[in-house]
């Protein structure tokens, strides 16, 4: 992966398929430029089988192929970042996955287009489930919610053209004074 | 931040068109962009974020966007297919956000495939 916003939509499309109905992606940069991206979701959850062997590259739910890809690649881009991932995950009430990379590491990969990142997700499942972003740093917070975007919309589904477009702006405009000059 | 009262008024528009969509499905087209691990880590979501920004200039309500997994071709990643009502399926491969323009434009638009592009022209 090129960038941090791309392992997010590939960890992220883990809790869409294990069901859930709220998928919660934190991106935190704190003073001494740890960062640290949470991914949690109140989906399937995980047996303490697949908890186990869900870090091997040779470890998937789908039964098209044997190969998964998305946990190992994040891990070694977090150890080469002087980080590391951890899952925790209770069958049946959802899982939580925690990255965390030294920012000041010439290995650490840029943070990249978190705005897109929520979009793709949004747009490819635009009923199920909601999506929350929050972004923080010494600079500052955000919070989206799509739980409040559906209020405002009614029946309007998210993945409409001019809806989409509207969110990528209005997500890019309150991570920029976050992280801008920090990490991007 | 952008306000919710610009959403509504976004909600108006669109309601508008969903209802003229849904008087006629007959031309609907789809465009399906492959979106696993390892069509994201080619470049995939550059691919699809310009189709939704190209339909959306051309205010093109016939069409959709959607995403699939892994079909089994990682090495011809980014892939996307499009489906014209009528047509069969083309497959394009290698997408780059610089080959978007011409594939909305000269397929969708006009409705001659970019041969060039396509998985018929990579796998000669």
């Amino acid at each position: 992966m090129r960038d941090l916003s791309l392992h997010i939509l590939d960890l992220a499309q883990n809790s869409v398929r294990a069901n859930a109905a709220l998928v919660e992606i934190m991106v935190s940069v704190d003073e001494s430029r740890l960062i640290t991206i949470t991914i949690r979701d109140d989906g399937s959850g995980m047996s303490d089988e697949l908890k186990e062997r869900v870090t091997s590259p040779f470890a998937t739910t789908r039964t098209t192929r044997k190969v998964g890809l998305g946990i190992p690649l994040m891990m070694q881009n977090a150890r080469l970042a002087g980080g590391d991932v951890r899952i925790d995950s209770t069958l049946g009430q959802g899982t939580t996955l925690t990255a965390t990379l030294h920012g000041d590491s010439i290995d650490c990969l840029p943070l990249g287009d978190l705005a897109g990142t929520v979009v793709s997700l949004v747009s490819a499942n635009p009923e199920r489930p909601d999506f929350r972003l929050s972004c923080s740093s010494p600079k500052g917070s955000m919070d989206f919610d799509t739980r409040e975007m559906r209020q405002a919309l009614g029946n309007v589904p998210l993945n409409e053209p001019e809806i989409t477009a509207w969110m990528l702006s209005a997500i890019q405009e309150e991570i920029e004074p976050i992280f801008g000059g920090v990490i991007l | 931040m952008k306000s919710m009262a610009e959403l509504e008024a976004i909600r108006k528009k669109t309601l508008e068109r969903i209802n003229l969509r849904r008087e006629d499905e007959s031309d609907n087209v789809r465009v399906v962009v492959g979106m696993a691990t390892c069509g994201i880590a080619a470049g995939a979501r550059p691919v699809m974020l310009k189709f939704m920004e190209e339909i959306n200039k051309r205010e093109m309500s016939n069409v959709t966007v959607s995403q699939t997994g892994c079909i089994g071709m990682c090495r011809l990643e980014p892939m996307v297919d499009v489906y014209m009502p009528g047509k069969e399926k083309v497959t394009y491969v290698h997408m780059t956000p610089e080959k978007v323009g011409r594939v909305v434009a000269e397929h969708i638009v006009n409705g001659r495939p970019v041969t060039e592009f396509t998985i018929g022209a990579a796998e000669e």
